[in-house]
């Protein structure tokens, strides 16, 4: 259901945007964009671009068959490519060639995290391409400070315009290193879009550059409008002295996420898309 | 912005008609799909003198690469959203002149080299929601043939019926008229409202 069915909460953004929205020409993309939710929800991939498979997976120290879950995986990629279906999208960078089954050479990609307990919780997150294309990493001054990174963010947005399928869901990783500002930046786009930073210098960064990027009118698509943004997550981790590394993760507005909890006796519950009556 | 139903082929009078705004909904036999490796295709082809396998004149042209699957022996469309149309600058032009289709589909928008040949054949671009490809599956009714399959399923020329095909917002005319040029204008000159909420200049 990740290719075909939106999260509650971006959807909601979505039809609050065109409800908000003053351009005419952003209005027409935007009813496009919801009719478009309403035909996938039937099971039809909302974008042909059904991403590259990445998952982030949350995995309690005492689950019994940790060992199993990338096969299984691999295996329940292979099943949906064929089933939805979902576009090949796994090609070989050395030799070329489409794998045919967006299975290949460390793809599908997982992201691990230890946590306590004895079940686990995976995250399905396909992004497309044209979004993954306009994501940068700025590795600064330090003596720019923070409207250095705000200057980054803001300088991004207004080189790729719509191209990334404005409204875009922003995510920001400021410090750590290289890798982690990016990995930062992408885990932010798994936030729900309502919620706010818990801290309260963070939160406001969040809605400064949310109020920024819309003020440029780029629009949905870069077409003109009031929304070229949904959200803005940023998130943080102890930098270098002598560096400050931002991660830029740009996400499309089909921003497909799909949640599910795996207990120890293997009962599975939706998180994201919850089964009728649960 | 007014709208149109255009069945194809479309005649390089009606293609004419159509201004940056105006939003068109397509029907006809005429609509393919082609990106990069199928426009390359295409332009050998003239140049050794051979024809395509499909008449581009007066046609549709959809940059998109498609997910589609065979039910009962029949190629469906599934989900067929645009691609970015910037790719294709290396050569619209050309197909253009050579082939005269009259209205290409993407998103993104093209450059300086494709809206001076809209204005010399009479055509226009038009921008399809990025994303879409639920929606735009429900235009592209029929799979009629799937051309070039050595290119593999994005890239092969698929020959479509379409059926009230859109919305399409033209957002490059026949008349010099580009919506994408004029953003890059607006987007510009908001730049210092834009750094003054983030307590920045140039």
């Amino acid at each position: 259901m990740a290719a075909t069915v939106l999260p509650n909460d971006v959807e909601k953004a979505l039809r609050d945007a065109y409800e908000r929205e003053t351009n005419p020409t952003a209005r027409t993309q935007l009813e496009a964009i919801l009719k478009n939710i309403d035909i996938a929800r039937t099971g039809i991939p909302m974008c042909q671009d059904t991403g590259i498979m990445i998952f982030y997976v949350k995995v309690g120290d005492k689950f019994p068959y940790i060992g199993e879950i990338r096969d299984a995986l691999t295996k329940a990629t292979i099943k949906a490519t064929a089933e939805v279906p979902l576009r090949p999208n796994a090609v070989n960078p050395i030799v070329g060639g489409n794998s045919g089954n967006n299975v290949g050479e460390k793809i599908p990609w997982i992201n691990w995290e230890i946590v306590s307990g004895d079940s686990v919780e995976i995250t399905a997150f396909p992004k497309g391409g044209g979004s993954e294309n306009v994501c940068i990493l700025g590795m600064l001054k330090p003596g720019v400070g923070l409207k250095g990174v705000k200057k980054l963010v803001v300088d991004n947005a207004m080189s790729y315009m719509g191209k990334a399928c404005a409204p875009n869901i922003i995510g920001i990783g400021i410090g750590g290193g290289s890798d982690i500002a990016l990995k930062i930046a992408k885990q932010q786009l798994l936030r729900p879009l309502d919620d706010h930073h818990p801290d309260p210098e963070v939160a406001k960064i969040e809605e400064e550059l949310k109020e920024a990027i819309n003020a440029t009118g780029i629009g949905p698509m870069g077409l003109g409008g009031d929304t070229t943004v949904l959200a803005v997550k940023v998130d943080y981790a102890m930098r270098h002295p002598a560096s400050l590394p931002v991660g830029v993760a740009v996400q499309c507005w089909a921003a497909r996420r799909s949640t599910a909890v795996i207990t120890k006796d293997l009962e599975v519950k939706y998180l994201t898309h919850p089964l009728e009556g649960e | 912005m007014a709208e149109y139903h255009l069945t194809t082929p479309i005649s390089e009078e009606d293609a004419r008609k159509l201004r940056v705004g105006d939003i068109v909904y397509v029907s006809g036999e005429h609509v393919y799909t082609a990106r990069d490796e199928a426009h390359q295709r295409a332009l050998e082809l003239y140049e050794k003198g051979e024809k395509p396998p499909v008449d581009f004149e007066g046609s549709v042209v959809y940059h998109v690469g498609p997910v589609a699957w065979q039910k009962d022996g029949k190629w469906q469309i599934v989900s067929a959203g645009p691609t970015t149309s910037i790719r294709m600058e290396l050569f619209e032009d050309e197909f253009l002149r050579k082939y005269r289709a009259r209205i290409i589909i993407g998103k993104g928008g093209m450059g300086p080299k494709t809206l001076a040949a809209l204005k010399e054949v009479g055509a226009v671009y038009c921008s399809f929601t990025g994303g879409c490809g639920a929606l735009a599956a429900k235009g592209l009714k029929e799979v009629r043939a799937y051309e070039w399959q050595d290119l593999g399923m994005p890239e092969a020329l698929w020959v479509i019926t379409a059926e009230n095909f859109g919305p399409l917002l033209v957002t490059m005319d026949s008349h010099g008229n580009s919506l994408h040029d004029e953003m890059d204008r607006k987007v510009a000159a908001r730049k210092p409202e834009v750094y003054a909420k983030i307590g920045v200049t140039e």
